[in-house]
């Protein structure tokens, strides 16, 4: 038995221990828990039909390959693998093609390899930042936007050179 | 509308690369295969998808999204001081921060839209800086539990899906960090308002 292998059954016999101390119905919350997450998978099914069509076209056609050679100097020198370019390019743009991206890189080198491990940290630690950025603004009414958007694209770069050295570091 | 242009771009260029390198068979395969494989992932995604929402709606039952707002006020307080005058802009804060850490979207954007609003009142249309700084928060998100991306690792055969947990962590401190200090950075540049 390796210690690793203890932590999903100890965390969830925890939460629900400390869920019955407080009084808390915790079979009816996590129903209701996993009604949501069921409602969060129809949402995207729709999106991930389109996009994971379009996607694979992409990478069949040769075009993904097109992009990763024209971006590889750049990303290679920040040692950023450079099949993860379209997962950059289309992150704060798209949740729903981001996610099919990611997919996509995941399932073709394997979510353990170095590309995917890369690939689902991006995903992780980024949002759709002009999505976010044109609700809040636009609930707002907010029309100067001034340095909202270079400081959002700045952290979402931040985020995904920080996301490669992470995964260099820790799973080398 | 962005939308209808990313998936016009990608599938003409997939006609167009696939024209100029004689793939078209493999362009033709791969879309009525992608078709099949989203709806495939999503099925596949589901058991855990379903099981760790569960998990942390029992945990934001028991307390913890109290917690994390107990912990975060001091740091809001610091990060929009102007905001934070207002208590019920604060207590919207608070629970955006905390709705984000937990990964529950549908309440985060609400809070953080009325807290939005509040801090936009009155101001003709122009972004403040501590605006931006809330926005720059919310578009550098932190998750405790990325359960989408676990889910999908684990639908594609990953042994341990949640062993990227660290490497999010730390890629969304540092991702914050870089955003808010640029943002904080343009504010000086840019005058003060």
């Amino acid at each position: 038995m390796s210690l690793s292998s203890l932590i999903i059954p100890v965390l969830l016999a925890a939460v629900a221990v400390c869920g019955m101390g407080r009084r808390v119905d915790v079979y009816g919350a996590l129903s209701k828990g996993a009604e949501e997450g069921l409602r969060v998978l129809f949402r995207i099914l729709p999106a991930l039909v389109g996009l994971l069509t379009a996607v694979s076209m992409f990478r069949a056609s040769g075009a993904a390959e097109l992009m990763t050679s024209l971006c590889a100097p750049i990303l290679e020198f920040f040692g950023i693998p450079p099949q993860t370019a379209p997962l950059m390019l289309i992150r704060p743009v798209s949740g729903g093609g981001a996610l099919a991206v990611g997919t996509d890189l995941m399932t073709t080198y394997g979510p353990d390899s170095h590309i995917g491990r890369t690939a689902a940290v991006m995903l992780g630690s980024s949002e759709t930042t002009f999505y976010t950025i044109a609700v809040y603004f636009g609930s707002a009414g907010i029309r100067k936007t001034r340095h909202a958007v270079p400081a959002a694209l700045v952290a979402d770069i931040a985020g995904f050179a920080a996301s490669a050295w992470t995964v260099n570091l820790l799973f080398p | 509308m962005a939308m209808a242009w990313v998936w016009t771009v990608m599938v003409a260029a997939s006609l167009v690369c696939g024209l100029l390198t004689g793939n078209m068979d493999a362009v033709s395969a791969a879309a009525l295969e992608g078709a099949q494989s989203a709806v495939e992932l999503t099925l596949s995604m589901a058991g855990i998808m379903c099981l760790w929402s569960g998990v942390m709606e029992v945990m934001s039952q028991c307390g913890l999204s109290n917690l994390l707002a107990r912990c975060f006020r001091p740091v809001l307080r610091r990060l929009l001081p102007q905001a934070s005058k207002d208590p019920e802009t604060l207590a919207a804060l608070t629970a955006n921060v905390s709705a984000n850490l937990l990964g529950l979207g549908n309440a985060a954007t609400p809070l953080g839209i009325r807290a939005a609003r509040r801090m936009a009142a009155g101001c003709g249309g122009v972004a403040s800086n501590e605006l931006c700084l809330l926005v720059v928060l919310n578009t550098a998100s932190i998750q405790l539990l990325p359960t989408t991306i676990a889910s999908v690792r684990a639908a594609a055969g990953s042994s341990t899906p949640f062993d990227i947990l660290p490497a999010v962590w730390i890629s969304s401190v540092f991702s914050v960090a870089a955003g808010l200090g640029t943002a904080v950075l343009l504010s000086r540049l840019g005058g003060k308002r």
